[in-house]
């Protein structure tokens, strides 16, 4: 075949980029091209993250459950938090779940560029997939978690009502969440390492700053707006709401999550978006 | 119509410095102190390439040469769209692979089945396509026993052929390659340069950065010479490697200067004063590639008349192996009689058949007998005998391959059936 008659395979494919980092393809049809991708960054991270332990996959229960055996021990026992007509394990444990999954992944979804520098240096493909992988990835552990949840549920005879239909839309928002915040952390980590020390510190401070070990009628009556601006709370609270008869939702605080959790995710897509362009430059 | 990639004057700048060394503390104090805008100013900034043009029309294979740190990786990034230029514009027609390195993304706790997948994806194959070529990978891999190893057992050499051989089987209208062919055994390279072949032979447009010339001069009917970020010479290849190789080596290969020389014996009646590289049109060569003619000029001066000389030189390797002597005196040239001054002799050779190396020449002038030692200067000359295109094949022969090649051809009569049929019958019973 002469070269001229070679078809264009895509027009998609062709790009024109200048200095004044337009590219003019379109972001989003290329993140579908290479949607493939997405899955095996998730792939790669799911098989790769047990490999050599000896408990496996068993490690995505074990860590919520001794989480919950502490808490249990620590706030239910010892200091008397109330947890409502819910037994306090399962109350604990409902909240864990989630923010197991958002503290998780940030670790991991912070550091998968700067991990990944080899990639960063010497291929293209959207930047956004490797902490995008990693967020898919953290479902896994996730859903492996909620089974625990289930026979925690009928251990303790709590009866699930048809507000559990509505969990899909608060692991949506979850998800969103630590997208949004992934990709700041992410980026942000690859210009300035402090990254890797601050987010464990902002993660404890998360953990008590989100009803999670107490539940949220300790919180003062001043404080609450200021709080209901962490979305974690929208989404452990509408977790709740889910699973248990009887908690009602709150919806003033799930429109704020919302809200909150949607500025999060543009604005963390903005900055990202402006901050790859240096990715090889600067790692 | 209109190429496939448009360069318009690309430029890249980079600060050099305490670039890598910021943390947020730092950054967060300037911002107060306003120290960034005052320090600006004295950020030392290189430019990776400056006013970069060319274009590349569909199904051309071009390649890019320069010295180290010319700007030609940073092209390829640019083109790659790994990073971004600083001003300038890149117009591309088609899906860019790049092979800037063999095997980018393998995962050292991952099988090698399952580094291929992952690898194809990362390079921009889908799932389906390395499903199909699967087979064609690990045949061209070699490394079909382990291919449920993980990859932290493989040898080296072994995850490059496997890197390789997903690479190979990408399917991009436009590939850019850099220096992968660096790397590796000799029977890798090999394979290498045969999958370049094959990508030019289905007219994929190729952009092959290496240092390997004579791979280069094989494979690229044009090339472009980057130097100091820009183009310095754009076109038919050969002339473009002609001219780098010429700016490349010092200025002493064409010409090497013995007066004033402490080294040599000899009664002084005739000496040597300088030897010149030439071509064959009298033109001072400056580099000296093997299987080129050249033409060596020998400077002497007389300074009484001197009848019967005969002059010549031994050829030394750097380790001091003789590869060659010659003389008039072994050429049976009887010159009558030298006058006093300076004149000079030459020594024509059509074809310099020795390998790509350094060489060092021993220069004497003796009477006819031999008995009389006028001049003798130990190995005051070197010659630098660079790498050329020996075979036509774009292997790239060095010393290692010997010292001498000879005007040669293979024959592969004998190799087909036919031939082997009759020579069995044409034994003897």
């Amino acid at each position: 075949m002469r070269p001229a008659d070679m078809p264009r395979r895509s027009i998609a494919a062709s790009c024109c980029f200048d200095a004044q980092r337009n590219m003019r393809s379109e972001t989003l049809t290329e993140f579908w091209q290479y949607r493939e991708l997405l899955y095996f960054f998730a792939w790669r991270d799911i098989k790769v993250r047990y490999r050599q332990a000896a408990f496996g996959a068993a490690w995505a229960v074990i860590q919520p459950l001794l989480n919950m055996i502490i808490f249990t021990l620590l706030f239910g026992r010892v200091a008397h938090f109330q947890s409502g007509n819910i037994p306090y394990p399962i109350f604990v444990y409902c909240a864990l779940l989630p923010w197991t999954y958002i503290s998780g992944v940030l670790g991991v979804a912070s550091m998968s560029l700067v991990n990944n520098d080899p990639l960063l240096t010497k291929v293209y493909f959207p930047r956004a997939l490797l902490p995008a992988g990693s967020v898919l990835a953290g479902l896994l552990d996730f859903v492996i978690g909620s089974f625990l949840l289930v026979g925690l549920m009928f251990y303790y005879h709590v009866q699930a009502g048809w507000s559990l239909l509505l969990s899909p839309l608060v692991i949506l928002l979850m998800v969103l969440l630590t997208m949004g915040v992934s990709m700041v952390t992410a980026a942000l980590n690859v210009r300035y390492r402090d990254v890797r020390y601050a987010l464990p510190f902002l993660i404890q401070v998360g953990l008590y700053a989100t009803p999670i070990v107490y539940p949220a009628t300790m919180i003062p009556k001043r404080f609450q707006p200021i709080l209901a601006l962490n979305p974690c709370w929208g989404i452990v609270d509408g977790l709740r709401a889910c699973l248990f008869p009887g908690q009602p939702f709150n919806f003033k605080l799930m429109g704020t999550s919302v809200a909150v959790a949607i500025l999060v995710f543009v604005l963390g897509a903005f900055y990202f978006h402006r901050a790859e362009k240096s990715f090889a430059d600067v790692i | 119509m209109s190429s496939l990639i448009d360069v318009e004057n690309l430029s890249k700048q980079y600060r050099i410095g305490h670039a890598k060394s910021t943390t947020l503390r730092e950054s967060l104090v300037n911002a107060i102190t306003f120290a960034h805008v005052r320090h600006k100013a004295q950020d030392e900034m290189i430019w990776a390439l400056r006013d970069v043009s060319f274009s590349i029309d569909r199904g051309e294979t071009v390649g890019i040469i320069g010295r180290n740190g010319a700007g030609k990786s940073t092209l390829l990034k640019i083109l790659s769209k790994i990073t971004y230029p600083t001003s300038g514009a890149v117009k591309v027609g088609g899906r860019v692979a790049a092979m800037l390195e063999v095997g980018t993304g393998f995962h050292q706790e991952l099988t090698g089945m399952e580094n291929i997948y992952l690898n194809g994806s990362i390079l921009g194959m889908t799932k389906k396509e390395v499903d199909r070529k699967l087979d064609a990978i690990i045949e061209f891999s070699g490394v079909e026993k382990f291919i449920d190893t993980p990859i932290k057992r493989y040898s080296s050499g072994m995850r490059l052929r496997l890197g390789f051989a997903v690479a190979a089987h990408l399917d991009a209208e436009i590939l850019v390659v850099d220096e992968v062919l660096a790397v590796g055994d000799a029977a890798f390279q090999k394979k290498c340069l045969a999958t370049m072949e094959n990508l030019r032979a289905r007219a994929r447009t190729v952009l092959f950065v290496s240092h390997n010339l004579a791979a280069v001069e094989n494979l690229c009917g044009r090339c472009i010479w980057i130097d100091g970020g820009q183009v310095r010479m754009d076109g038919e290849t050969h002339g473009v490697i002609r001219t780098y190789m010429n700016s490349m080596t010092s200025s002493t290969a064409a010409y090497a200067d013995l007066e004033g020389l402490e080294n040599r014996r000899g009664n002084g009646k005739v000496q040597f004063r300088s030897v010149e590289f030439l071509s064959p049109e009298g033109t001072a060569q400056r580099v000296i590639r093997a299987g080129d003619p050249v033409v060596m000029r020998f400077h002497y001066a007389a300074s009484e008349p001197v009848p019967h000389p005969s002059l010549g030189f031994r050829m030394y390797t750097d380790m001091g192996t003789l590869v060659t002597e010659t003389s008039t005196w072994h050429h049976g040239i009887h010159i009558p009689l030298l006058e006093v001054g300076e004149g000079y002799l030459d020594l024509e050779i059509d074809c310099l058949n020795l390998m790509p190396a350094k060489y060092a020449l021993s220069l004497w002038a003796t009477d006819d007998s031999g008995a009389v030692v006028y001049d003798n200067v130990e190995c005051g000359v070197t010659l630098e005998v660079e790498s050329a295109n020996i075979y036509q094949s774009g292997k790239n022969l060095d010393s290692r391959n010997g010292l001498v090649f000879f005007p040669q051809k293979w024959n592969l009569a004998g190799t087909l059936p036919a031939a082997r049929e009759s020579a069995r019958h044409a034994e003897p019973v």
